[in-house]
């Protein structure tokens, strides 16, 4: 097991063959990830939408691991709080906010919870809010590709820690081994399962350790670290299209927010903690890594700040001003055909 | 496949004494006696379905010479013909099964060796597989949150059973609290008609027990000496605080999966025949003999005394009732019931 | 029925399961059959036997023993365009996959508002009357009847489950395919070679009668025939449905027998509270109450959680063409 990546702005600065222009991409991502969050919770609290999730603490996972997908060609299965990942594969901040919405132009037609698109364009796979039921999905994903011989194609499948507690991330584990799956296992592991800390969710701390018991690679990588996660994720994308099979990687995070809107997270974890994680949150990190590095001028950053924040500005008022579903709507997409169940 | 030289002289005894390895020898030949009645049975037309655990012998007796009567709870799958046995059922008990009679631990509600009896601490279980998994380890939940030190489960299954989810929750809980329980995996390489590469990635389960954070150890099932000594190490450290093991004895399953089954549609004669060669049972009874805890006589003596009971066992089990039409209705809630009141 | 056929031969139901699933393999190479021992063994029942050899393990997939993802995978395997035939070994062992069928398959279209399908089918054996005890003896179609998204389809006749497997692999959408396992060799019938489809949701008349309306499916759509032919040595007429389809159900077929015979009987295996019958009767109290003649009555199993493994629990279970011929003389009398 290879643990890769340190706290960034106080490493080296290894770039893994990224472009100054991806670094910027990695960065733009991180920052709309957390706008387009913070703008959901704060609608929440303006009564204008019932419910919002975060994954603010989950950027840099999620902006690295975006950049080692091959749009067009690799399929994505993320879970809920994915928002970033999503973004990263070229989900628009107005696909974002008609879902936050729940208008009727948003991919589930305004029936799901926020941030669980389906995009067939993007390789973006349906989900449901059930933990770890999206693993078996993905599994059959690279199993039809493996069948077709789409090789140079993979499936990556994200999940947080609670979810490998799930005896369908098991089986799909074990299958995708079994028959050496173009696929990739990310788990997010945040160290918080609503109020289920690590230690109460598992004996051992690391979910890659699983890995040998199923006879695939894991790697543990550091989350706050996009380039790292980049590297991690790519090698493990690279060795699932050539043929290679499956690997997990499990990228270490933590949950800076509550679970959702609906959740009170000071009955379970204190505010020390959550501090003390902050300082190495990775957003603030990764601007100030690009600006040392001479990647980004302070300028730079403060204009890619503010056309970020223009464009959630827009996608908002463009999304709030949509429809939401008509009532009739509830009874269309049951099956292929209109449908009665008494014929 | 770890294989301990079972031809060796000096019996390397861990600690048993003759009389308990007279016993695992007597339950091995039991097993194998009542597993060929069972079939025989079938094929004389008098029990629907029979169900074998040939290769099985030697793991059974030995993890049931570890297990503690009047503290240990046993959670068994369907074929645990020779633990059952081993922690105290009769073959009489084991024949009411088979017949389904009324006099039956269940009733004769349930296929053949889907045993239960609080008596000897075995679990009620069910033909799915992995679903007893979890109740064993509540079962272990219970035992420490009494805090019954001293005490821990049991619990098996077959390689197969081994990619269930519910294998997989059970462990990761059992670890998580560190439960006296020990997983006892008895790899016999075919589930029905899957090998062991179609089950899984990588052959060895114990393997799996790091990633869960609990002790993984893998022994030869075929040496019940070994077996006993494997189990006993965990059974002891589940009983003193110690937590969860994942235990994995290889066997071999010599016969088809059940009467209904017939593996010649996926393996071959020939590869049964090299597993047989390691046959557990005249393994088990040549080291015996040659460490001079059993003469010829005395085996033949055995072999008699194992016969003249499962053919007792069967007389009186044949001739006991079926339950009666009026049973279907019973225990079903405490209580009568009917589902509109 | 959409035939186009050259001719007709005698198989029983495995045989008209196998020779199905064996064409649509033939036909489409997007079609996978995934299982437990449905390779090397070719399913404990022999449906696919061969299969692997001809179609190979790609095809022909012996999954590890984890029904849940047995479902699971094949749900996302149809999310990316394979055509997947998921097996449950028996019927008894698909509780662990409820979630992957009911809050995962019945749900993607409508979830993803149509960008997604899931057009899937899980073929299971079901039903009592082998010995099968508590756990490969039980009817599910009740657990799963209720739920929006999903078809089922139970048929019992040769003819019937080609027609019936092929719409379902056709389908756009997840499909429970139920085969009662006692009537794998029992029932014998004629079956038209090549592609048909029969239409789901479509019930059938197995035998016209005037005096009394008995709806059926499974096992004991020939056990009610049998009764009802000895109640035609009697001089009385029962007419006999064969569901067929369990979701989408026939409401069509069965009120215009309703109105000309004015009596109706519901017989099933699975137990009577919350089951078809249910439902059934409520449809036909909504629509046709004042039609009727006599009490709508249901013949069902009794409220116990399965039949026992020993013989005489078995026969206390099931039903017989005996107590069915009963039922129908005293509804015909009433």
């Amino acid at each position: 097991m290879a643990t890769k990546g340190k706290a960034p702005a106080k490493a080296p600065f290894e770039r893994h063959g990224l472009t100054d222009e991806q670094l910027v991409e990695i960065l733009r991502i991180m920052l709309m990830h957390r706008t387009l969050e913070a703008r959901g919770f704060q609608l929440n609290r303006q009564g204008k939408i019932p419910f919002a999730s975060a994954g603010e603490g989950h950027e840099g996972v999620q902006a690295g691991a975006a950049l080692a997908f091959k749009r067009g060609s690799d399929v994505l299965v993320p879970y809920y709080r994915d928002l970033g990942l999503d973004l990263g594969i070229g989900l628009t901040p107005y696909e974002v906010l008609l879902s936050l919405f729940a208008r009727k132009a948003d991919h589930s037609g305004g029936r799901q919870f926020p941030h669980h698109y389906a995009s067939k364009r993007l390789g973006l796979h349906s989900i449901s809010s059930v933990l770890a039921a999206q693993v078996p999905h993905a599994v059959g994903a690279a199993y039809a590709m493996k069948y077709r011989n789409e090789s140079g194609r993979a499936v990556l499948v994200t999940f947080g820690e609670g979810s490998t507690s799930e005896g369908e991330w098991h089986e799909g584990m074990n299958f995708a081994a079994v028959h050496k799956l173009p696929i990739v296992f990310l788990c997010e592991n945040n160290e918080w399962a609503i109020s289920t800390p690590a230690d109460k969710q598992m004996a051992n701390p690391n979910v890659a350790d699983r890995a040998v018991g199923y006879g695939m690679p894991g790697v543990v990588v550091n989350g706050f670290d996009p380039i790292a996660v980049y590297a991690a994720v790519k090698e493990a994308m690279e060795r699932a299209r050539s043929g290679g099979g499956p690997t997990l990687v499990e990228a270490k995070c933590y949950r800076f927010l509550a679970h959702t809107t609906d959740d009170d997270d000071r009955t379970y974890r204190s505010r020390e903690e959550v501090e003390r994680r902050r300082q190495d949150d990775p957003v603030p990190n990764f601007e100030r890594l690009l600006v040392e590095q001479g990647v980004l001028s302070p300028e730079g950053l403060e204009s890619l700040k503010r056309s970020v924040l223009a464009e959630a500005n827009d996608a908002t008022d463009r999304a709030e001003a949509m429809p939401y579903p008509a009532p009739e709507d509830l009874y269309t997409h049951v099956y292929a055909d209109s449908y009665q169940p008494w014929r | 496949m770890a294989k301990t030289d079972t031809k060796a002289k000096a019996l390397d005894r861990r600690g048993l004494t003759d009389e308990q390895l007279r016993q695992m020898f007597r339950n091995m030949l039991l097993q194998r006696q009542l597993d060929n009645r069972g079939f025989q049975l079938n094929r004389q037309g008098k029990v629907p379905f029979a169900l074998g655990s040939e290769g099985h012998e030697a793991l059974q007796a030995g993890a049931a010479m570890a297990f503690e009567r009047g503290k240990d709870i046993l959670a068994p799958y369907y074929r645990d013909l020779g633990l059952a046995l081993g922690i105290g059922l009769t073959p009489y008990e084991i024949m009411l099964s088979i017949f389904a009679r009324a006099a039956d631990h269940n009733g004769g509600r349930q296929f053949p060796n889907h045993y239960s009896s609080k008596a000897a601490g075995l679990m009620s279980f069910s033909s799915i597989l992995a679903a007893h998994i979890p109740h064993a380890v509540g079962a272990a939940y219970a035992i420490k949150y009494r805090g019954e030190a001293g005490r821990a489960v049991l619990v098996t299954c077959g390689d197969g059973t081994t990619s269930e989810g519910e294998w997989h929750e059970s462990m990761n809980f059992a670890a998580v609290h560190k439960l006296p329980l020990v997983m006892l995996v008895e790899n016999n390489e075919w589930a029905i008609s899957t090998p062991l590469d179609k089950q899984m990635g990588q052959p060895e389960i114990w393997k799996r027990a790091a990633g869960y954070g609990m002790p993984g150890k893998r022994f030869n099932g075929f040496d019940p000496i070994e077996t006993y000594e494997a189990v006993k190490e965990a059974l002891d450290r589940a009983r003193s605080g110690g937590g969860p093991s994942i235990i994995e004895g290889h066997c071999y399953r010599f016969l088809a999966h059940s009467t209904d089954d017939n593996d010649m549609t996926y393996r071959t004669k020939e590869l049964v025949a090299e597993a047989r060669k390691n046959d557990p049972v005249p393994a088990f009874e040549h080291r015996l003999i040659e460490a001079g805890v059993m003469n010829a006589a005395d085996v033949e003596a055995l072999r008699k005394d194992v016969l003249r009971e499962t053919n007792e066992a069967t007389d009186k089990a044949e001739a006991m009732p079926y339950p009666q039409a009026s049973d279907l209705y019973t225990h079903l809630y405490e209580g009568a019931w009917q589902p509109w009141q | 029925m959409a035939v186009s056929t050259t001719g007709s031969k005698i198989l029983n139901n495995v045989e008209a399961v196998r020779e199905t699933l064996y064409e649509a393999m033939k036909n489409d190479d997007r079609t996978v059959i995934l299982g437990e021992d449905v390779g090397a063994r070719g399913n404990v029942f022999l449906i696919t036997k061969d299969f692997i050899n001809e179609f190979g393990a790609q095809r022909v997939i012996d999954t590890p023993i984890a029904e849940a993802s047995i479902v699971g995978i094949a749900v996302g395997m149809a999310m990316e365009g394979l055509r997947p035939i998921a097996e449950i070994q028996f019927a008894d062992f698909i509780y662990p996959a409820f979630n992957q069928i009911v809050g995962e398959a019945a749900k993607t279209r409508y979830r993803s508002n149509g960008e997604y399908t899931c057009p899937l089918v899980i073929r299971t054996p079901y039903g009592g009357g082998v010995r099968g005890a508590l756990s490969h003896s039980v009817s599910i179609e009740a657990l799963f009847y209720h739920v929006p998204g999903l078809k089922i389809v139970a048929p019992a006749f040769p003819a019937d489950i080609k027609g019936l497997l092929n719409a379902a692999i056709d389908d756009p959408d997840p499909v429970l395919f139920l085969e009662h396992k006692k009537t794998y060799r029992l029932i014998k019938g004629e079956v038209p070679e090549g592609h048909y489809t029969i239409p789901l949701g479509k019930a059938d008349v197995k035998k016209a009668g005037t005096q009394l309306t008995v709806v059926s499916y499974g096992l004991y759509v020939h056990w009610a025939l049998d009764a009802a032919k000895q109640l035609e040595a009697e001089g009385l007429s029962v007419e006999v449905i064969d569901l067929r389809s369990i979701r989408p159900m026939d409401r069509t077929t069965i009120l215009q027998s309703v109105e000309k015979t004015r009596k109706l009987l519901i017989i099933h295996e699975d137990n009577k509270f919350g089951g078809i019958g249910a439902e059934i009767s409520a449809m036909v109290a909504e629509e046709a109450l004042f039609s009727l003649d006599a009490p709508i009555r249901r013949l069902c199993a009794p409220d116990v959680p399965a039949m026992g493994y020993a013989e005489p629990l078995e026969h206390e279970y099931m039903s017989s063409p005996a107590k069915m011929a009963e039922a129908m003389r005293e509804m015909v009398k009433f």
